[in-house]
């Protein structure tokens, strides 16, 4: 019986949990398609555009992110990942605001040069956009 | 290159090769004897073992040859490493690629073999034999596995002049050692598997069986909570967020063995004391190796996306989905057959010490089964919906913390429960000084953390709790400050070391607990723009930007940034932060660190502003070492547990125990 109660107790937490907490991720282009909300959390991938990134003073930074289709800027605050660069791949995680930017609170890059995240490798593949750097 | 020795290389590979046709051997004809029951089959099983271990050896061997002289005309080498890395990254480079690591692991498991054909001598024959030929038979999967998609062997012609690089975030000592101690417990678990199936094959589990699981787990979970807490160590310091744990899958994959491991732990004292839980204990048995092999298939398929995804190869990932089929399908499958042939015996009533076993395994799996579904929900849905999706920290922290919290809470009531049938009255009275300490920690708490998160003084009386039902309970035992500490002392040496070590190593998880509720609930963070002069406050203490200097090293050039933290007027230390730039490639940031029991000052330099300044970021991390101290105080308790009398090798069988101590 007590047995019975906890699995239950675990199982109804588990399925509340994956439903409130989980974030789909997204290009651009499917942040425009499936019509997201402001205020949903998310995570977005694709290229950084290049000569999109600005820094202002302080820690505040700005880039845009890029599916060859559509592009979205990303407003930061904190330090870009050490292998953040232009024109390389780029997911990442934060709220979508009402001016259609995604304030980000972390950003990941790729870990080395041979890599990028898988999510987004598969969308520029699906979209044969992919430039066959695969190791 | 000079000083190379190309035939070494094939000399290695040749031994992989032996390894296997042996490993097939030591599958088969072990297992066919102790079914006929013939004598000199069941006898082959130690020579194979051993014989194993030492192809296996000269394998690993001639590669860590190739890697330490840098010899780049195995394809390995050249890949993964370079002429001008330190010594200590050479080594530890081996095991920092895909074939590497898996050689490591098939070495591991030949030790784990050899040492049961060892020490085993007071295994019956049968039994031994099983328990070889089941590790043979993973060897050879694991070995099949190398030699056919993995080989760390395979030759470049012509040899270039000069090798890739190991992943400089790679290029860590705590990172050297984390995938052998990971490994050695990943791969010590399949000892209790082995021993399950074993006990599947002779339809026997009793009290001798369990005593010999049990010091293998134990060795397992011990090499296991060494190696995840270098891991989250590792990432906490050279990842640069400030963070210990990430709920990566990666490090869930490491995480769900520890916790089943744990389970089994427990459980298998229920059997070997009571003759109980044996279905159970089995079953345990099982999974905690199942896990193993998904943590590995995770990890070394490529399926996942992280820092430890060396291949993304989809026949490798098949391979080892084929390995991972076969030993948790046959497993359980053998189990659904023969486990109803299983006696099982010794009745408990609910309130009783194993009943709170049962409690304490119920709640672990609990917690690994949510963990479970969190790693493996996003790559289902990826491939039934195509959503692709992340399950992060939040369904973890909503998950894992209410199903251990209760758990934690009853450990120290669980272990004053007598066996059979217990009083819970008794037990608590037993914990009142321990509560009331407790309470006054939580007041002390509430009083200065006025203005904090409430949750502060709930968490911290959580770990409190913990240390302190384990400690008080202990010193009642030995009546200390009662009796002289002569007395005590002597009784103390007189109590049973795996009672003590259960001691340490709950009180090992309160100080963990209590670590990670400090830094949860106040860790101070600031990331603002700095200039050299210029000062910030984190936490009590001041840090100020000194300067930027360059850094030449054999292995990367980079800038330091040379950070003052002063507390008050006093000046405590200058910490630096770089940024490197490693050949032939890659970048990493390295944390200033300033390391005090009471908290850490963590400060990591960034890039340039448009105006010159560097974006600095800087945390207070209270008693954040706590949580890697409670890891080292678990692994103690674990040691110490190891000792005891009764899984001592070979030990006489001696009944004389001390006075004056009540039975466990």
């Amino acid at each position: 019986m007590g047995a019975l109660a906890v699995l239950g107790i675990a199982a109804g937490l588990v399925l509340y949990a994956l439903r409130d907490t989980i974030v789909f991720f997204y290009t651009p282009s499917e942040v425009s398609q499936k019509n997201v909300q402001p205020g949903t959390r998310l995570r977005l991938g694709g290229l950084v555009e290049q000569g999109s990134l600005t820094k202002t003073d302080g820690a505040k930074v700005h880039f845009v992110v890029t599916d060859m289709t559509k592009a979205m800027t990303v407003n930061y605050v904190g330090q870009l990942p050490d292998l953040f660069r232009e024109g390389q791949g780029v997911v990442a995680e934060g709220v979508l605001g009402t001016d259609g930017n995604l304030l980000a609170d972390t950003v990941l890059a790729k870990h080395d040069e041979k890599y990028m995240p898988k999510d987004v490798a598969d969308r520029l593949k699906a979209q044969g956009k992919w430039k066959g750097t695969t190791p | 290159m000079e000083g190379n020795n190309p035939v070494i290389a094939e000399i290695g590979h040749f031994a992989l090769v032996l390894a296997l046709a042996v490993a097939a051997f030591q599958c088969i004809v072990p297992l066919v004897g102790a079914h006929r029951n013939h004598r000199e089959m069941i006898a082959s099983a130690v020579p194979a073992a051993l014989v194993q271990l030492v192809f296996i050896y000269v394998a690993f061997a001639a590669l860590m040859h190739a890697y330490v002289t840098s010899d780049f005309s195995v394809a390995n080498v050249f890949e993964n490493s370079h002429s001008a890395k330190p010594l200590l990254y050479k080594i530890s480079g081996v095991w920092g690629n895909h074939e590497g690591s898996m050689l490591l692991w098939v070495f591991i498991l030949a030790i784990f073999g050899a040492a049961v054909a060892m020490f085993g001598n007071n295994l019956p024959p049968r039994l031994r034999a099983r328990v070889l030929g089941v590790q043979g038979s993973i060897g050879f999967a694991f070995l099949l596995f190398i030699v056919t998609t993995s080989n760390p062997f395979a030759r470049l012609n012509p040899p270039p002049i000069e090798g890739n690089g190991l992943n400089p975030l790679l290029q860590d000592p705590a990172l050297a050692f984390h995938p052998p101690f990971l490994y050695a417990g990943y791969v010590g678990l399949s000892v209790a598997f082995s021993f399950a199936i074993a006990a599947l094959l002779d339809g026997k589990v009793d009290a001798a069986w369990a005593r010999w699981v049990r010091p293998w787990t134990l060795a397992a979970w011990m090499f296991l909570t060494i190696g995840i807490s270098m891991g989250s160590w590792w990432a906490y310091y050279e990842l640069g967020w400030g963070g210990w744990w990430f709920w990566d899958p990666v490090e869930n994959a490491s995480f769900m063995p520890w916790l089943v491991a744990t389970a089994l732990l427990h459980s298998a004292i229920v059997v070997e004391k009571r003759n109980a839980l044996k279905i159970w204990t089995v079953l345990l048995s099982i999974l905690a190796f199942s896990l193993s092999l998904l943590g590995t298939f995770l990890v070394r398929s490529g399926v996942l996306t992280s820092v430890h995804a060396f291949a993304v190869d989809p026949q490798r990932g098949i391979f080892i989905l084929a390995i991972l089929i076969f030993f948790i399908g046959g497993g359980l499958a053998l189990f659904a057959w023969r486990a109803p042939t299983l006696k099982s015996g010794g009745f408990f009533a609910p309130i009783s010490r194993e009943g709170g076993l049962v409690l304490n395994n119920l709640f672990l799996c609990a917690a690994c089964a949510a963990v479970l579904i969190g790693t493996l929900y996003p790559l289902a849905l990826e491939t039934l919906t195509g959503d692709k999706i992340s399950v992060g920290p939040p369904y973890f922290n909503l998950t894992f913390g209410p199903i251990m919290l209760p758990l934690l809470l009853l450990v120290p009531v669980g272990a004053l429960l007598s066996w059979k049938r217990a009083d819970l009255v008794a037990a608590l009275q037993r914990l009142w000084v321990a509560a009331a300490m407790v309470l006054g920690i939580g007041l002390l708490v509430f009083i200065f953390n006025q203005r904090g998160p409430w949750l502060a003084p709930l968490g911290i009386m959580l770990g409190a709790w913990l240390v302190l039902g384990s400690i008080v309970d202990l010193a009642k035992r030995i009546s200390l400050f009662r009796s002289p500490l002569a007395t005590s002392f002597s009784r103390l040496r007189g109590l049973p070391r795996s009672m003590l070590g259960m001691t340490l190593a709950h009180a090992g998880v309160g100080i963990t607990i209590m670590g990670i509720v400090c830094i949860s609930l106040w860790k101070v963070e600031h990331i603002l723009a700095m200039k050299p002069g210029e000062k910030a406050e984190v936490g009590q203490y001041t840090v100020e930007f000194l300067s930027e200097t360059p850094v030449t090293q054999s292995n990367y050039t980079g800038t330091g940034g040379h950070f003052r933290i002063t507390s008050g007027s006093v000046e405590v230390a200058t910490v630096i932060s770089e940024k490197r730039n490693f050949k032939p490639t890659g970048n990493t940031t390295e944390v200033g660190l300033l390391q005090t029991l009471f908290g850490d000052v963590y400060v990591v330099m960034g890039d340039k502003t448009a105006t010159g300044a560097r974006v600095v970021r800087m945390y207070y991390n209270p008693f954040v070492t706590l949580i890697w101290l409670g890891a080292l105080v678990m692994f103690l308790g674990g040691a110490l547990s190891l000792t005891d009398r009764r899984y001592r090798v070979g030990a006489p069988r001696r009944n004389t125990a001390a006075v004056g101590v009540p039975a466990e």
